[in-house]
């Protein structure tokens, strides 16, 4: 018997009854305690399949536990605690109503084990986090959720249609490996790599993610992206497209980030880039890729959020968004201790060793050593000195240090953010070099036994040579990588933002003007028609004289046919004509009727 | 300024150095072997990652800012 509940209810049910408790601290009590029973919940989860309900002849499963499904789960519930720390001192209670049925439903998408589950979790993880970006209250973040939610709508249709095959298929909406020889698969398997954000579909993540409110974006970082992981390994781990998708998101986010001058589209490029090592883990299929996978789905979920509680913390304090503006401010006087924080989260992305990207992404890289993919090794390894060039470097030196630029920009009122928002980077800054010294926890929670030893002498003093070079390049082309105003990098969301544009201007302006022409041409039509079926005798008649050149005739002047008081034929006749018709048809009728 | 230089500079002669005494145990291909291969890639890959990035924003990426406007 099983007395706890799924653990997606808990965050669904707490926020139905969140906004509707009296007093800001009762609110605030129940957000922080939600986290807590779901934590304690997840530790009274036994393996196995429960919380099965009958529906429509199938069965929905809602607690498929095991290994895989535990990792994403822990970690989501961690998460979800920090990042409500984090937003704790938000009055909008709607903002962490929103927050909360997403990560619930995320929870869902985790631990569902049938399709229809996963679906109606898949959708409400969507409808739920637009709000994240909404809240932002700006014109640029409600459009920008406008293209997040219909990006994501998208994607939910080209799944539900590969679910209904698989259906239609299999005759089961079990939700386990596909054969991704069929159409469904296939099908199913876009609906999930939007969601994972893999180029050239991934566009949706760098558009929002930076739109929504500091506190909501914190949230984001976390649940889409690895869900979208999760599901992957469930269902599509070894499929060959994978490893090189994940291969070439890396450097792609890479890449990007490296033009980028705002500091959360900048972090948000290296979400698609840090996926990138976890689908290729996930692509390359083996156990110790798909422990790489979930490892570093966990670590960087710790870390991601970091990074973006730091940057969140700058932009709360400034007002400020973009490194053009805050280099030269000398913020690192005063925030000296967000620094310190967001430098944790930087050394983890980069995998410095003691730091908790260490243990996760170089079980991804020993993976595809492990199995002779040589290219796809060193596209990772080449992916992560990206990654501490802008993350580690790039960034911090942009926000907090820099060199002025001629003008006294100092921003006065600049100071450490809110105390809640410390505690919340402090408690994550700590998960991540507690799991980067000690990763036996982590390891202990993958789904198959690790042999993997990161912390080898050869392999640390690799990482350290890799990383300060790094540093020696960067220290080379800093002024060419700081100098150049902001802009906008043309990105595959061009797509749906210019050419869908132009194709609106163009069905606006010249496919309408056709449609006009058209009509106007065939309304004149029917128009003459009318004219010449009220008297064509009159018709023929100009017609005629038209012909021989004669003069209008004096019957109609100036070409009018049908003069007032002159009709030809007197009504009866009309009348007549439309009885003998009737009659002869009739005929014809009955005649038909009879001989056949 | 120049103290972190400093400091950078012995870092990289510290490690490189190692990178002698401590090989990789289980190389899987022939660069591991080699002992500051990962310096020279995190150099040369640096360089190549700006460079590419600056050239491919320059001639093609880097829009104004109201380019979607």
């Amino acid at each position: 018997m099983i007395n706890i509940v799924p653990p997606a209810f808990i965050y669904f049910i707490g926020a139905c009854i969140l906004p509707f408790l009296p007093g800001r601290r009762m609110k605030q009590a129940l957000a922080l305690l939600i986290p807590v029973i779901a934590f304690i919940d997840l530790l009274h989860m036994p393996h196995g399949v429960y919380w099965t309900y009958p529906f429509l002849g199938y069965e929905l499963v809602l607690g498929r536990v095991d290994k895989l499904s535990m990792v994403f789960g822990y970690v989501f519930v961690i998460i979800s605690f920090l990042s409500i720390l984090y937003a704790i001192h938000i009055r909008e209670y709607g903002q962490h109503v929103a927050a909360y049925l997403y990560v619930g439903s995320s929870l869902g998408v985790v631990f569902s084990g049938d399709l229809f589950t996963l679906f109606i979790c898949w959708e409400i993880m969507a409808a739920a986090s637009v709000f994240l970006i909404w809240y932002g209250r700006t014109k640029a973040s409600l459009d920008a959720g406008f293209r997040y939610i219909l990006v994501h709508l998208v994607g939910g249709c080209i799944l539900m249609a590969g679910i209904v095959m698989q259906v239609v298929q299999t005759g089961s909406i079990g939700f386990s490996m596909f054969d991704f020889g069929t159409t469904a698969a296939k099908f199913i398997l876009v609906g999930f790599i939007i969601n994972a954000a893999v180029p050239p579909l991934h566009a949706w993540l760098p558009d929002a993610y930076p739109e929504g409110t500091i506190t909501g974006s914190v949230f984001m970082t976390a649940f889409t992206t690895k869900s979208a992981v999760y599901v992957l390994a469930r269902s599509f781990a070894g499929v060959e497209i994978l490893v090189w998708l994940g291969a070439v998101m890396t450097i792609y986010g890479v890449v990007y980030a490296v033009l980028e001058k705002d500091l959360r589209r900048l972090l948000a490029y290296h979400i698609v880039s840090q996926v990138g090592y976890m689908v290729c883990g996930v692509g390359l299929g083996s156990q110790m890729a798909i422990n790489g996978a979930s490892a570093h789905a966990f670590c960087h979920i710790l870390y991601k959020a970091l990074l973006f509680m730091g940057a969140g913390a700058v932009i709360h304090v400034t007002g400020k968004r973009k490194m053009t503006d805050l280099q030269g401010c000398n913020l690192y006087r005063k925030m000296p201790l967000t620094l310190a924080l967001y430098m944790i989260g930087a050394f983890s992305i980069s995998a410095v060793p003691l730091f908790n990207g260490f243990v996760s992404k170089t079980m991804v890289v020993a993976a595809a050593g492990k199995l002779d993919r040589p290219a796809i090794e060193l596209m990772l390894h080449l992916a992560s000195i990206g990654t501490f060039l802008s993350v580690g470097l790039k960034l911090p030196w942009g926000t907090w240090f820099g060199k002025p630029d001629g003008i006294a920009n100092e921003i006065s009122p600049a100071k450490e953010p809110p105390i809640n928002m410390l505690l919340a980077m402090g408690l994550t800054a700590f998960l991540c070099i507690f799991t980067g010294v000690y990763p036996k926890p982590i390891y202990d929670l993958l789904p198959y036994a690790v042999d993997f030893h990161p912390y080898e002498a050869g392999h640390v003093v690799a990482a350290l040579q890799l990383l300060l070079l790094t540093a020696a390049a960067f220290w080379i082309f800093i002024d060419k990588l700081m100098a150049g105003k902001p802009a906008v990098s043309l990105d595959t969301d061009w797509f749906y933002r210019r050419l869908g544009r132009a194709l609106f201007r163009f069905c606006n302006f010249p496919l309408q003007r056709f449609s006009n022409s058209i009509r106007s041409f065939t309304t004149g039509g029917t128009a003459r028609l009318a004219d010449f079926s009220r008297n064509p005798a009159a018709v023929l008649e100009l017609l005629w004289n038209k012909l021989q050149g004669k003069a209008m005739s004096d019957k109609y002047p100036a070409g009018r046919i049908h003069p007032a008081n002159n009709r030809p034929f007197p009504i009866g006749w009309g009348v007549c004509a439309s009885i003998l018709f009737l009659f002869f048809y009739g005929l014809v009728y009955l005649r038909l009727f009879t001989f056949f | 300024m120049n103290k972190l230089r400093l400091a950078l500079y012995i870092g990289i002669a510290a490690v490189c150095l190692l990178g002698f005494i401590f090989p990789y145990q289980h190389p899987h291909f022939w660069w591991q072997k080699i002992p500051v291969f990962d310096a020279v890639f995190g150099f040369a890959g640096c360089i190549a990652i700006i460079l590419f990035a600056k050239t491919l924003g320059h001639f093609w990426l880097t829009r104004d800012e109201d380019y979607y406007d």
